[in-house]
């Protein structure tokens, strides 16, 4: 969620039970100004927050002038200091699958690999390096995971300018209700997988300046998102089922949408018996 | 150099300086012929669309208009954005000819729900003497309880808490309510639920028992009128199968155990509040073996294997009675037993609060989690609080069959025990390595005025605060247990096993035509050779 719409953007995720405390909301008003104009950042997210076992770790985001270009994240404790995280690697991605279990909630604790898979731990050990995996680097991986699996933004709220580079749409006036319950309205905000095994027929139909992002209809398994009107059927809120905690909200008819994670960062592999 | 003087005829610059000669004069400089040009190139912009019927002049006209009203930045960039919002417009004025009534978006529908709760229901009188008889109020103060865990970061926004504040309330008028407690929320795919923990006044339990007694007399007598045909039928048909289910293990009463609350849910506050039904134990062991999600109707069909008995409601009612015996806690010392006798039985189900109770202090909380305790009763893997031996609830009921019962049911069912009320928390065991709680305080730069916060980590979504002499419990969440491994569904049963088969039960080949006369033969010739025999010896002598 924007930096600047978190007090009002929290009041609407509330339903879901989770929040942040007065403390680490005031705490969030004034450092994560100081990041934008530390780092230069054109826009700040306030992505969420991971909780582990003694600590939760809270998460921020930052944007360049091209919104679809990787994202800086800072991590937090307290909510007052951040520290930078690495971009992930497809190393660290591939490990931390096999990570199971709770975050301890100290950046510094060491899984060992030699319990979890054997062969990472000999090929570590081969190039010289110990066989753990710092809960930093899964930190980093699982938060990439998720914003590859279900950040999510609403259909037409960015725009893909000829050169490439993805800006918002300033004359996004949000979606109308009808639109806002259906999932096809709905895009990830990642590059996108499905987009070229779309038939000719349906690329016809396609905006190519607001329909570059694969929509949520055809995600597996079908029916890992929720939908409700909550507050009365003001705002929509998307709940995702595979990433238990991350939700979304958007209030149609205005630019207000945004998603936050507020969660034990595990991924429910046991989604399909749920359903 | 000689200056450029005017210039001579032969030189090629000749006669340029004079108006209208001037090559860089490209208007014509009549003003009539200007004048001309103007109206046709205006002629032509005023030309009508033969499709559309707009022109290109009232379309600049108004996206010029448009512009200059609202002066965004970078219009260059989005002129045509702008254009296409212009027709966009234009377009929906042309349908108007038909009015429309306009959409009632359900959020008006619901508007109109939160606003009847906040009409104060008739005989305001009546209820103001009500509470001044009983002792304590019987509606808790929810707001004051969301703040404390709002404290922790815990809750939902604060018009919600105060929707769910004036349901209760209502709640409360409409059934008779002893204490009253908002117990949380639970998650669901298309709608959630609003559970409020209730505790009935004593009396208006007593309908339900009397239906309870029924059902069972007429299994009683469905049981033993089964057992009358098989004396008799026993020639008649195929043999009927002697196996008798394992007798179904009888709920709790209401008031005891696991059916000491009543709760209440719906789906948004202004709904109306539905009773769920009281648990049974059978239905507390299959919500151990399944995971599924809640749909937010309590109709639901819950499809699962090993199946549950029951629909929606009734998992919903298990796991929330299942979250209550594994989350609820309060400062030790907080409760403590009626009786000291008590103390010893395993059934100590009664706890009053102590009067002399110090709440110790919130650094000393956060730290030691022997400082709290759990007040309400584990449940044994029966799926009751108390233990009951099934065998002999069945012997009173089925008298014909005794012996056949003694039989087959060698195996005598272990007696369970449970954790004592009022265990300490402490003792919970976690998974691997994994602490079955989390505590923190609230805030770490004011200790002074900070919260005791306890996050379970067996069931997440279910939080405790406290602070002073103040406690409570809450849940938010989507109503399922934390394990460490993804979950496995139960397999199914192995198939039966067949008769053994043996030479007697085996098919053999019926012997040919050939056979039985080769048979025949021999057998004619063994008797032929017997008499010969006989008749030799009879010679002998």
């Amino acid at each position: 969620m924007e930096a600047l719409s978190v007090p009002a953007a929290l009041e609407l995720v509330a339903g879901g039970g989770a929040g942040l405390s007065p403390e680490r909301r005031a705490a969030l008003g004034t450092s994560l100004p100081l990041l934008q104009r530390d780092y230069r950042f054109e826009r700040v997210w306030f992505w969420g927050c991971i909780q582990g076992v003694r600590g939760a770790y809270y998460i921020a985001e930052g944007l360049g002038p091209d919104r679809a270009a990787p994202r800086s994240r800072l991590y937090s404790l307290n909510c007052v200091d951040w520290s930078l995280l690495t971009p992930a690697t497809k190393e660290m991605l591939a490990l931390a699958e096999q990570v199971k279990g709770r975050f301890q909630g100290d950046p510094s604790f060491e899984y060992s690999l030699a319990e979890i898979n054997a062969e990472a731990a000999a090929s570590l050990i081969g190039s010289g390096k110990e066989p753990v995996m710092k809960e930093e680097a899964r930190l980093i991986a699982t938060i990439e995971q998720i914003d590859r699996a279900v950040g999510i933004v609403p259909r037409g709220a960015f725009v893909k300018t000829s050169l490439g580079s993805v800006h918002e749409n300033r004359h996004f006036e949000g979606l109308s209700l009808v639109e806002a319950k259906k999932l096809s309205s709905y895009f990830h905000f990642t590059d996108p997988v499905n987009l070229k095994n779309k038939t000719l027929l349906e690329k016809a139909d396609l905006d190519p300046s607001t329909d570059f992002l694969d929509s949520l209809e055809h995600d597996i398994p079908r029916g890992s998102w929720s939908i409700q009107l909550e507050k009365g059927g003001t705002v929509v809120v998307l709940r995702s089922l595979l990433w238990l905690g991350l939700t979304f909200y958007h209030v149609p008819m205005t630019k207000q949408f945004g998603y936050v994670y507020f969660g034990t960062g595990e991924k429910n592999l046991d989604l399909p018996f749920m359903l | 150099e000689p200056g450029h003087g005017p210039y001579q005829p032969h030189e090629p610059g000749y006669g340029l300086d004079q108006p209208g000669y001037n090559p860089y004069e490209d208007e014509i400089p009549d003003p009539q012929a200007r004048m001309l040009a103007v109206k046709n190139a205006k002629a032509y912009l005023l030309k009508t669309s033969t499709k559309s019927g707009l022109n290109l002049y009232d379309h600049l006209a108004n996206i010029l208009t448009k512009i200059l009203d609202e002066q965004p930045t970078n219009t260059v960039d989005i002129i045509e954005n702008i254009s296409k919002d212009v027709k966009w417009a234009q377009f929906r004025k042309k349908m108007d000819t038909l009015r429309e009534e306009p959409l009632i978006p359900p959020t008006f529908e619901a508007a109109e729900k939160y606003k009847a709760l906040f009409v104060r229901q008739g005989g305001e009188e009546e209820h103001e003497g009500v509470e001044e008889e009983m002792g304590r109020p019987a509606l808790p103060n929810v707001m004051e309880v969301a703040f404390y865990f709002e404290q922790a970061g815990i809750g939902l926004n604060k018009d919600e808490s105060y929707y769910i504040f004036l349901a209760l309330k209502n709640l409360i008028d409409v059934q008779p309510i002893q204490t009253c407690r908002f117990w949380g929320k639970i998650l669901g795919l298309e709608m959630n639920y609003i559970i409020a923990e209730v505790q009935l006044r004593e009396g208006e339990e007593e309908e339900e028992t009397g239906e309870e007694g029924e059902g069972t007399t007429a299994e009683e007598e469905k049981e033993t009128g089964e057992a009358g045909e098989e004396d008799e039928e026993k020639e008649a048909g195929p043999p009927k199968s002697t196996y008798k289910p394992p007798p179904p293990i009888p709920k709790e009463p209401n008031g005891t155990g696991t059916n000491k609350y009543v709760y209440f849910v719906c789906n948004e506050p202004g709904k109306p509040w539905v009773k769920l039904p009281p648990v049974t134990p059978a239905q507390i062991v299959c919500a151990r073996k399944i995971k599924k999600f809640f749909t937010g109707w309590l109709d639901a069909p819950v499809v699962s294997f090993p199946p549950f008995p029951g629909n929606e409601a009734n998992y919903l009612r298990a796991q929330i009675a299942r979250i209550s015996a594994g989350t609820h806690v309060s400062p030790t010392g907080f409760y403590q037993f009626a009786d000291e006798e008590e103390e010893e039985e395993e059934g100590a189900d009664t706890y009053e609060e102590n009067p002399d109770f110090e709440p110790p202090p919130v650094a000393e909380m956060v730290e030691s989690l022997a400082t709290w305790a759990h007040h309400v009763k584990g449940i044994l893997k029966q799926g009751r609080c108390v233990w009951i031996n099934p065998v002999q609830k069945s012997e009173e009921n089925e008298e014909e069959d005794d012996e056949e019962e003694e039989e087959e049911e060698g195996e005598e069912q272990q007696e369970e025990r449970g954790p004592p009320l009022l265990t300490l928390i402490s003792e919970d065991e976690g998974m691997k390595d994994i602490p079955a709680w989390t505590t923190h305080a609230s805030t770490n730069l004011i200790p002074e005025y900070s919260v005791a916060i306890l996050q379970s980590n067996r069931w997440p979504g279910a939080y405790a605060f406290a602070s002073g002499g103040k406690f409570e419990n809450i849940y938010f969440g989507w109503g399922h247990k934390y394990s460490p491994e993804s979950y496995t569904p139960d397999l199914p049963p192995p198939a039966e096993a067949e008769f053994p088969s043996g030479p007697e039960t085996t098919e053999t080949v019926d012997p040919t035509v050939e056979e039985e006369m080769a048979f025949k033969i021999a057998q004619e010739e063994a008797l032929a050779e017997a008499e010969e025999e006989e008749d030799e010896e009879g010679e002998d002598d």
